[in-house]
């Protein structure tokens, strides 16, 4: 269990998100959603499939647009960046993916250098070596610099992805379901690694997941999503004491055994 | 949000100008009409991916070669047997080199080319992006701030568009090295009486029209490939019908340019 990070003041947020709806088709997603991340919170987003994790970090992300509502993420109105404006907020952010997104085609090296040298075109070839090298030394991984992604396990796969979005030193970092698919070992190691980063890298951190162990470790606070709106906001302790029942069943399901 | 900021804004109860299948059709124009002036836009724009386009080079032209090899080489033997007959009738089988020259610069090198490009290159275009679509690696290059339209879409599209001319004047060659090694076994005529028959019945405007109707496939191969396979949706089911759908598209796109420049070009050719 983390420790309780002092309650930040209001101009600590640095993720503020008012009024989100988002819908696909005739299915609203998101119902009016609001959500404030202070900077070097970890906040976990907790929630069912479905009930709208994932959208609304990459409407965060700028992947997705909102139908209504307000993100503003370090400063920036993100709904309402233009192409470069988006470029140099999303240079600001890292965002691991479900599937850790890794470029196929690339060995883990090409991968580290793909948004390295494309975002600092002036660093010399000796020092994109040595950002590749620290960032996967970073990881636990300083072996697997030439292996192609298919090489790789699915833990292996989540670091590198990790480290990929690392390298270019973000201030927020998104994980969406980091330990989905994993064994409990390797749940565990991506566990230190999130709050290694939170604490070497001072980055801020969502963290979108259903594993309550992973929000355990992981969370400064935790806020449960469910059909699209926020019904608890709290310390993992908090949160969990309450009386409400579907975040009790949420509850039951992952510690209690239900046989 | 900017229009070229990748962020899909697909959503909504919308309401429908005409019905659901019109409108879809007409957006459909209008994104692909956005999309080649996205790819306009981005090739004069720095920074340029070389590195990336060279490797698009070596796969579209080098790695096509054996193919474009093989049926060229067929190509020229089968016309060139399947032409003389016709030709002995009238006893004008000494017309065959001149005859195979115009049939293949004009018509067959280009248009051959350009189908087995549609099919090898397209849909393996079509297949690679829209995998990278559905496994979230564009959405991925797009959040790490790089511009993967860049690097994935106009590489691709400047390979096809420089190899496809190449590979066109190289099946050209092929096939008339075919034909010759036919004419060479029936009629005996010599390499240098061959070429310089084929070669004295084509003009400039043939090859010069030939070379732009290369070009005009190669880049209609490139977009259509880039634009199915970077709009794929809906799995690995939506990687084949990318796949898929840059074949069929390519090749119907490439019959209507063949046609329509075939027509411009003898609309000139008597003004020449």
């Amino acid at each position: 269990m983390k420790e309780q990070l002092p309650r930040a003041d209001k101009n600590n947020i640095v993720i503020s998100v008012s009024g989100l709806v988002k819908s696909f088709g005739q299915l609203q997603v998101l119902k009016n959603v609001s959500l404030d991340v202070y900077k070097g919170e970890n906040l976990v987003v907790l929630g069912r499939s479905g009930s709208g994790k994932s959208v609304l970090i990459k409407i965060i992300a700028g992947l997705l647009a909102p139908d209504e509502g307000t993100v503003n993420v370090l400063g920036n109105e993100v709904n309402k960046l233009d192409f470069k404006g988006l470029q140099a907020y999303r240079r600001r952010i890292g965002f691991l993916f479900q599937s850790s997104a890794l470029y196929d085609s690339m060995t883990v090296r090409e991968n580290l250098e793909f948004p390295l040298v494309r975002n600092k075109r002036n660093l010399s070839m000796k020092e994109v070596k040595e950002a590749v090298e620290g960032v996967l030394e970073s990881v636990g991984l300083p072996d697997s610099i030439n292996k192609i992604p298919s090489e790789l396990s699915g833990g292996q796969r989540k670091r590198i992805g990790i480290a990929r979005t690392l390298i270019l030193h973000p201030e927020i970092m998104l994980y969406d379901e980091p330990t989905a698919g994993l064994d409990p070992i390797t749940c565990v190691e991506i566990n230190h690694l999130i709050n290694k980063v939170q604490k070497e890298y001072n980055a801020t951190s969502v963290i979108i997941t259903h594993d309550l162990t992973c929000a355990k470790e992981t969370g400064d606070s935790v806020a449960i999503l469910y059909e699209g709106q926020f019904i608890e906001r709290g310390s993992f302790e908090e949160v969990f004491k309450t009386s409400n029942t579907i975040v009790r069943q949420f509850y039951d399901y992952n510690f209690t055994t239900t046989k | 949000m900017g229009q070229n900021s990748g962020v899909n804004n697909a959503s909504n109860n919308r309401k429908y100008l005409v019905s659901a299948t019109i409108d879809a059709f007409f957006l459909g124009i209008y994104n692909v009409c956005r999309f080649i002036g996205r790819v306009f836009k981005e090739v004069f724009v720095p920074p340029y991916e070389f590195k990336e386009i060279i490797k698009q080079c070596y796969d579209v032209g080098y790695r096509s070669l054996a193919l474009v090899s093989l049926t060229g080489f067929i190509t020229g033997i089968v016309f060139t047997k399947q032409s003389r007959p016709s030709l002995s009738e009238f006893g004008a089988t000494s017309w065959l080199p001149s005859l195979i020259g115009i049939a293949i610069i004009r018509a067959l090198a280009p248009l051959i080319t350009a189908l087995i490009a549609a099919g090898k290159v397209g849909s393996n275009i079509g297949a690679e992006l829209g995998s990278m679509r559905v496994t979230e690696q564009i959405d991925a290059m797009e959040v790490s701030a790089t511009n993967p339209f860049k690097f994935l879409v106009v590489s691709r599209v400047i390979a096809t568009t420089l190899m496809v001319p190449l590979l066109v004047l190289y099946t050209g060659l092929v096939g008339m090295l075919g034909s010759y090694l036919n004419v060479n076994t029936n009629e005996a005529t010599s390499f240098t009486a061959f070429f310089k028959d084929a070669f004295t019945s084509i003009s400039f405007l043939d090859i010069s029209a030939s070379l732009i109707k290369a070009v005009v496939y190669g880049f209609t191969i490139g977009v259509t490939g880039c634009y199915q396979g970077y709009n794929a949706t809906k799995g690995t089911a939506g990687v084949g019908r990318a796949a898929n759908a840059a074949v069929v598209v390519s090749m119907f796109l490439v019959f209507l340019e063949e046609i329509i420049i075939v027509q411009v070009v003898n609309y000139i050719r008597p003004l020449l």
